[in-house]
């Protein structure tokens, strides 16, 4: 594997840069929730993908537009009945799944649409946030930065919660990477990992 | 004093063809005028050229004002100009009265020159085909092979959008805003109401009431009212002149009583002294006829598949006329055939008319794609 530069607009998203080591060159990517388009400006410069992103907020679509990717005003939940099956390489669905409210069907049109499908979400198993809670409290951590108060996210679960969600939904993981503070985590992943990146596929 | 960032005080130009111009309808011009306006300079290259397409009441006067008329601001001048979304300080731009128009380009209104009088009835019905075909031979006549970008809104945006698949190779990019594919039934149903406005006006003279030194105002004034109705929400409308009265009691008989009906009969006033009846008839015409798909078995995507343009596409909630779904028709045969594209739906109250408007959220994100258009 070549080495992938670390650009400023990355700086911060570790999940990006084990997303970026993913996919192939030329291909073409479908970024749901994609934010400012630094993905997939990064993707777009350093692999020739080509592709769209999806973003609801107005400032983040601008932000898109300046960073010269095409992006789409969407919102995930009402579907994505513009693209057609099998339109794409790669969908990438990074660091939202916790913050959707239909997560399967969210799921089962990432799959009908990419070859492949990207995740990415923190781990709600990992051991600070297990500690909080065993404290009296929901967790907070650079990788669930929220109060509960205030926080999007909705649905938060495990690595090994994932896991069996893939087995009982017919998803079968290809590959998958644990991380903490952008290093690999291989040993105690569920307990020791705050991020977790996974490619995976239709069984 | 023209207001500021604007491209100052301009003048009207003019070019005669001579080269037939055959129409879709079968029928044909063999002479034909074209009054435009530019803006900001062409390149060394020839690079930087920008035509905006103009809608069912407008002109080739899209920005600026005139020496002997300053009240008459161009009707995109919110946009375009120096450091405006749409910098002429970057761009050149140019703004073309379409054939049929009444602004100074051939039209039912100009001597017919096999007859030495006023084409009236006879001038032909155009379509969107025609005048995208009579820009491009404008455009090459000032030497510009190909544009950076077409941009229209409403039946502009038809234009922009017909430039990418008539001329794919001589334009860059089709910024195509409050647009639709091809008119739903009840668009057309109220372009035919309008029509029958006119047409009934005991003035109208089967179309030729230059001869009797009338103009069916009585019909272009409904028509321009049931124009406007559909152009703005009924939020909008109610935001503006809600229930009020404009002198507080009702009044039990039919004169103007609601602020509503007050604003109504001034704008169509105001239209019916300076619009063509017959070219609101064949304008109407052309948008009920638009359907690229129509030549592809009502297949846009196959249409769009000769388009090699990067796309802009952007609709605004609140409009019905042209709703944010039609704009979605659009973008999804983009997908299909892979073009560069991005959409942007805006949260905007105003209606179809949303689209002249300055709103930051809309004029920012014109801003920033001209912004990536390399030159």
């Amino acid at each position: 594997m070549s080495s992938v530069d670390t650009p400023a607009s990355l700086a911060g998203r570790s999940d990006f840069l084990a997303i970026a080591r993913w996919i192939r060159t030329n291909s073409r990517v479908l970024d749901l929730g994609c934010g400012d388009g630094s993905l997939l400006r990064y993707l777009k410069e350093e692999r020739g993908v080509t592709g769209y992103g999806i973003e609801i907020d107005d400032t983040k679509l601008l932000a898109c537009v300046k960073n010269g990717v095409n992006v789409l005003q969407n919102d995930l939940e009402s579907g994505l009945s513009e693209f057609e099956s099998g339109s794409f390489d790669y969908v990438i669905l990074s660091q939202t799944l916790q913050a959707v409210r239909h997560t399967e069907r969210i799921i089962r049109d990432m799959l009908r649409l990419g070859r492949e499908v990207i995740v990415t979400f923190p781990n709600f198993g990992y051991w600070r946030h297990r500690l909080q809670v065993l404290g009296g409290h929901m967790p907070v951590s650079g990788d669930l930065p929220y109060e509960w108060y205030d926080t999007p996210n909705i649905h938060l679960f495990t690595i090994r919660d994932f896991e069996a969600f893939c087995e009982s939904h017919q998803v079968r993981i290809l590959e998958r990477r644990i991380m903490d503070g952008g290093r690999t985590v291989n040993f105690l992943p569920n307990l020791r990992g705050s991020l977790a990146v996974y490619r995976c596929s239709s069984a | 004093m023209p207001p500021e960032g604007s491209v100052g005080t301009v003048s009207p130009k003019f070019e005669r063809f001579d080269e037939p111009l055959a129409l879709k309808s079968g029928a044909r011009l063999d002479a034909y005028q074209l009054a435009y306006e530019t803006y900001g300079s062409l390149n060394a290259d020839r690079s930087n050229a920008v035509l905006v397409c103009h809608a069912l009441n407008a002109s080739h006067h899209v920005a600026g004002v005139y020496a002997d008329d300053p009240e008459n601001i161009g009707w995109w001048d919110n946009l375009i100009g120096p450091g405006k979304p749409l910098d002429t300080n970057r761009f050149f731009v140019i703004g073309v009265n379409n054939i049929g128009g009444c602004h100074g380009s051939t039209g039912p209104a100009s001597i017919n020159p096999a007859t030495g009088r006023q084409w009236g009835a006879d001038f032909p019905v155009v379509t969107v085909e025609d005048w995208v075909e009579a820009q491009a031979r404008l455009a090459t006549r000032l030497g510009i092979q190909r544009f950076a970008a077409v941009m229209g809104g409403s039946l502009g945006a038809m234009q922009a959008l017909q430039w990418s698949i008539s001329l794919p190779d001589r334009i860059g990019h089709a910024i195509v805003i409050a647009a639709a594919p091809k008119l739903s039934t009840q668009n057309i149903a109220f372009n035919e109401v309008a029509r029958q406005a006119i047409t009934t006006d005991p003035d109208f003279h089967g179309g030729n009431f230059y001869s009797h030194g009338v103009v069916p105002r009585r019909g272009l004034r409904i028509a321009r009212m049931i124009g406007h109705i559909t152009y703005l929400s009924d939020d909008a409308m109610a935001e503006k002149f809600g229930r009020e009265l404009r002198e507080g009691v009702f009044k039990f008989n039919f004169d103007v009583e609601f602020q509503v009906e007050s604003y109504l009969r001034y704008q169509a006033d105001k239209f019916a002294e300076r619009f063509d009846a017959n070219t609101y008839l064949r304008i109407t015409k052309a948008l009920d006829y638009f359907d690229p798909a129509a030549a592809f078995g009502g297949d846009l995507n196959a249409a769009l598949k000769r388009a090699q343009a990067g796309f802009l596409v952007v609709s605004f909630t609140s409009d019905w006329r042209f709703s944010p779904a039609r704009s979605r028709e659009i973008v999804k045969a983009l997908l299909h055939n892979r073009l560069q594209a991005s959409y942007a739906e805006i949260d905007a109250s105003q209606g179809h008319d949303a689209f002249l408007m300055e709103d930051p959220r809309y004029h920012n994100l014109i801003r920033a794609y001209f912004g990536r258009i390399p030159l």
